[in-house]
């Protein structure tokens, strides 16, 4: 029976990974999955409202679920719907992220105020909105990497809250109690407007008064259109340019003009009249007509569409960081007493939460059309995949569950790293003019992560080792050895991947814009990450280090990788910051701390550690 | 002197001055890049790396103080450990094969890094729609001309590079009737208009002629901003045979020449950016910028130009666009920036007669350390092989 414990605890985290790709039963009474999969047009590519939905979610208050204001979970759809078509509900949600104090003072506001000290609803900021507009312009001309910590959240809160009211303006304008009614009632009116209009133009008598209203209703749309953040309105059949959608409020003002309303402005206003009215039947049945109507017209836009909104729904990514903490749980287990059973299961969880990784990446790579990386967050999902996929090769030769824990270790940091950056916005972004070239980012960008990832897996190696041998009696020789030597092949591997990354880097540069090498901080990252790593290997040709020295330089290999990698984007200068950011800073600062404390454990005399070695370092 | 010899040897070819030099270069890229905010990029390259020393000046005062190795001296020291090394321990073995290849690539890149850096020129070439041009312009470097424009199918051009405005002395060229005097010349100055409320800085020295009767200098300091560029201006005075024809000021922020006469002949006089005539011409028939739908996201440039060289062998229409440049006749042409609502194409035109040999290099470097990772790969396997026998030989007994 014990033998087959790992295989059976495969199977448990198999049952696991399957349900999480289980479509989701129409929910009752309103199908929130199916207006989940309505696909409206945003920044440049048509999307599920359920991708809208969550990535305004992050950006607006970086984390993935929102509750009302009596507790209640709300589904992103939900979440959605509520601000889209009842913002006198959504107001009073807690969900606009504002940490900084002096932020908070401004608004007239205090943590105690907040969900969990740093949520704050809409209600709440609206009295001194003006004014942190006005603080937000005066910042912007500050430029961004001169701003200080209150200018850049005075901007970031403001951003957020605009955000949200594109949102509220995107299918009715704000003002509106009743759009559905307003909407019926100015299609009885139109053709009579659409006459004093002309009567007007003519210089014939005209109804002064229903002009005049006609006005208001255009200034109104005006707004909506100038305002509103997605393009809800798909072109005529006749338009064969799929990119050709306008906005609710455009496709509104058009119809003061033309005369006739366009069916699918009527057809939202119906939906946002059935979930203000708990109609679930109207609501269930148009969101389901639309969705189906846009499937016949573009079947690959919206194959791609569905499968987003069931990605999302899956989030293979979270559940491979479960399994990555499982794995690195068994790993270190198995060390301790428990043995191969715990590493042998430990392997498995791996090899499974790799496999969903696997997925997740390939689902964005066809979504995109791109290699695998192509922004930042791709890049956080790459090393880690890539780094786990070494592990995975290091465990199948060495069998010491080291491969199992290191990679448990940077599977789940790199998801931890990519969740963060994903707060920025849709992950799946368009890609800039200069960036767009499949091969150089299939070539130099692939190879140059790929080094990451191995610089990264030599320092958590030789993490383990240093841990392993000063805080446990678990590092002896033949531990120690292999430690060594997978960390010596993982260094070799580094060296090529990120020398060759970086002089293909060179050659895209070259081929760009003319020159092999500029000095921009992005090459120069990447530059010293190759340097590093031939130092590693020639100090330990010259024999300056030895075991424990080599451990140690490749722990500070960490430090040089996350400076190239986040460290040179903070800088705010060079063709490459393009993936510009500045929260993360401070966690920078506390990783190169704690890696420069573990190399200093490193360099404890070795009659000091616990595990009783053969002194050879 | 014989150990003195054997020592210096043994200093240039160890390992330990590698990795020292090794280090050291890490902590010049490094320093150098966080400087980037301060500097810009291009003062950062000559400061860090197209020099042997780096200085560093005490703030206020003209004090330099030598502190760290530069560029030429770090990769110049490199280069000499890694060919004394390969030249002292080479062995025509396979197994020397790998790690033999990639330190040729690597000596080979650090040679083109240095040729680009003594032969790379870099211009740019900016065309509004339908214009024709056979000349780029420098990005930093501004000439003074002075154009004979009486004949209506040539020009006499006599252009006067910086280093003479700076040293702001007297000029005489055979081709000129007259003597300049260049009387004041500022490396970055803005332009205001002279009224009664805000008369010129230097009134002694102001234009007594030509757009300088409008427009005073002000000087400003120097920028170092990788979007923005110095603006030179200088106040000349011409001299002929019976006295002083006038001073003029000239600045780069005036975009049209000053005309003026002397002796009956029709003279220009302007400061612009320093030209690079080319044997060919460049005519803008189109510049496109496509954005994705619904953002201000672009998507691509893209710039149709028809290329016509004097000798009349070529006449074609040439699509520039990102990722793609055109190369001709030793130049290169990148889309580098737009203008004026996607009319004006700006092109980067780079000439560097060295630029395949990081292509041959990076060539050498994969295949010598495929070669040599090849060997430790297949060695680990042996061992691990030989190491499965020996436990099944050890275990066999036991059964």
């Amino acid at each position: 029976m014990k033998r087959h414990l790992p295989f059976l605890v495969v199977v448990l985290a198999l049952a696991y990974l399957g349900s999480t790709l289980r479509e989701s039963a129409p929910q009752k009474p309103f199908d929130l999955a199916a207006f989940g999969r309505v696909p409206v047009l945003v920044n440049g590519r048509i999307k599920p409202l359920d991708t809208v939905a969550r990535t305004s979610i992050l950006t607006m208050q970086g984390r993935q679920t929102v509750k009302t204001p009596d507790g209640q979970s709300l589904s992103p759809a939900a979440w959605l719907a509520d601000v889209l078509f009842s913002p006198s509900v959504a107001d009073h949600y807690r969900h606009f992220l504002i940490e900084n104090r002096e932020v908070l003072d401004l608004l007239g506001l205090t943590p105690e105020q907040g969900d969990k000290g740093k949520r704050f609803s809409y209600s709440q900021i609206r009295a001194k909105a003006p004014e942190l507009d006005r603080q937000a312009r005066l910042a912007e001309a500050v430029e961004a990497p001169l701003r200080t910590a209150f200018q850049r959240q005075v901007t970031a809160v403001r951003s957020r809250v605009v955000l949200y009211l594109q949102l509220t303006a995107t299918l009715q304008p704000p003002d509106s109690k009743d759009f559905y009614r307003e909407l019926l009632d100015l299609e009885k009116k139109l053709p009579a407007t659409v006459a004093a209009f002309r009567g007007e133009k003519a210089g014939q008598t005209h109804d002064v008064e229903l002009l005049k209203a006609a006005r208001v209703e255009a200034d109104r749309f005006a707004y909506m259109n100038q305002l509103g953040y997605l393009r809800t309105v798909p072109p005529d059949a006749k338009d064969a340019d799929p990119t050709h959608w306008s906005t609710m409020g455009g496709t509104l003002s058009d119809s003061l003009l033309t005369g006739t309303l366009h069916r699918w402005a009527v057809d939202y206003a119906s939906i946002g009249d059935a979930w203000r009215s708990r109609d679930a039947g109207r609501f269930n049945e148009i969101t389901r007509r639309l969705h189906d109507e846009l499937g016949v017209r573009y079947p690959m836009a919206m194959r791609k569409s569905d499968i987003e909104a069931r990605f999302n729904g899956a989030e293979p990514f979270y559940s491979s960081a479960v399994l990555y903490v499982a794995a690195f749980l068994l790993g270190v287990a198995s060390w301790l007493s428990v043995g191969d059973l715990a590493r042998r299961s430990a392997v498995g969880l791996m090899s499974l939460a790799f496999v969903a990784s696997t997925l997740g990446i390939a689902t964005r790579m066809w979504l995109e059309g791109r290699p695998p990386v192509t922004n930042l967050y791709s890049s956080a999902l790459f090393v880690g995949w890539a780094a786990v996929l070494l592990c995975l090769i290091l465990e199948r030769f060495h069998r010491n569950a080291v491969g199992t824990v290191a990679g448990g270790m940077i599977g789940l940091a790199t998801l931890v790293i990519a969740h963060h950056l994903s707060v920025g916005g849709d992950t799946l972004e368009m890609m800039r003019a200069v960036l767009d070239s499949n091969f150089w980012l299939a070539t130099h960008v692939v190879v140059i992560t790929a080094g990451y990832s191995a610089t990264y897996l030599a320092g958590f190696l030789a993490i383990i080792y240093v841990l392993r041998g000063v805080i446990s009696k678990s590092l002896d020789r033949t531990t120690a050895d292999s430690l060594m030597r997978m960390v010596y092949g993982v260094v070799c591997f580094a060296t090529l991947f990120s020398l060759t990354g970086t002089v293909l880097g060179g050659i895209w540069a070259d081929q760009s814009w003319g020159r092999f090498w500029g000095w921009d901080p992005k090459e120069n990252g990447a530059l010293i990450i190759v340097i590093w790593n031939a130092v590693l290997l020639h100090a330990r040709l010259g024999g300056l280090v030895r075991e424990r020295g080599f451990m140690a330089m490749a722990i500070f290999g960490n430090i040089v990788t996350s400076w190239s990698w986040f460290g040179t984007n903070m800088l705010g200068v060079g063709l490459h910051s393009y993936g510009f950011m500045d929260s993360a800073f401070f966690a920078l600062i506390g990783f190169v701390l704690s890696q420069l404390l573990l190399i200093a454990l490193a360099l404890i005399p070795l009659h000091k550690w616990r595990s009783p070695m053969l002194v050879r370092g | 002197m014989k150990a003195y010899l054997e020592s210096l040897r043994s200093f240039f070819v160890s390992l330990h001055l590698t990795v020292a030099l090794l280090i050291l270069s890490m902590l010049l890229v490094f320093v150098a890049t966080i400087d980037q905010v301060n500097l810009g990029i291009w003062a950062v390259q000559e400061k860090y790396f197209r020099s042997a020393i780096v200085f560093w000046t005490f703030p206020d005062s003209g004090l330099a103080l030598p502190i760290f190795p530069g560029g030429y001296v770090i990769g110049g020291l490199l280069l000499i450990n890694l060919v004394c090394a390969h030249l002292y321990r080479f062995a025509l073995t396979w197994r020397k094969l790998g790690i033999q290849l990639a330190h040729g690539g690597l000596i080979l890149l650090l040679l083109g890094e240095f040729f680009t850096g003594l032969w790379q020129r870099e211009s740019y070439l900016r065309m509004d729609q339908g214009e024709t041009k056979s000349y780029s312009e420098s990005f930093h470097a501004v000439e003074m001309v002075l154009v004979d424009t009486t004949e209506a199918d040539s020009n006499r051009v006599v252009a006067i590079p910086e280093a003479r405005l700076e040293e702001k002395k007297g000029l005489q060229h055979p081709a000129l009737p007259f003597r300049l005097e260049i009387k004041t010349y500022y490396p970055n100055a803005t332009l205001q208009m002279r009224n009664p409320t805000n008369p010129p800085a230097t009134t002694t020295s102001a234009a007594t002629t030509g757009a300088g009767l409008q427009l005073a200098l002000i000087p400003i300091p120097i920028t170092y901003k990788h979007n923005e560029r110095n603006s030179p201006g200088a106040l000349v005075e011409l001299t002929g045979a019976e006295g002083s024809i006038g001073t003029w000021m000239v600045s780069l922020q005036l975009a049209e020449p000053q005309t003026f006469s002397y002796q009956g002949r029709t003279w220009q006089i302007m400061l612009r950016s320093k030209r690079t005539y080319h044997p060919f011409t460049l005519t803008l028939k189109k510049f496109s910028h496509d954005k994705y739908p619904g953002t201000e996201i672009p998507r691509n440039f893209s710039s149709l130009v028809q290329v016509k060289s004097k000798d009349g062998e070529d006449d074609r229409e040439v699509l520039i666009l990102m990722n793609n440049p055109l190369r001709y006749r030793g130049l290169t042409f990148y889309q580098a920036g737009f203008d004026n609502n996607d009319t004006t194409t700006i092109l980067q035109v780079v000439r560097n007669p060295s630029w395949l040999l990081p292509y041959i290099s990076c060539v050498l470097m994969f295949v010598g350390l495929m070669i040599q990772f090849g060997f430790s790969l297949a060695g680990m396997f042996r061992k691990r092989q030989r190491a499965a026998t020996a436990s099944a030989t050890v275990s066999a007994p036991a059964r």
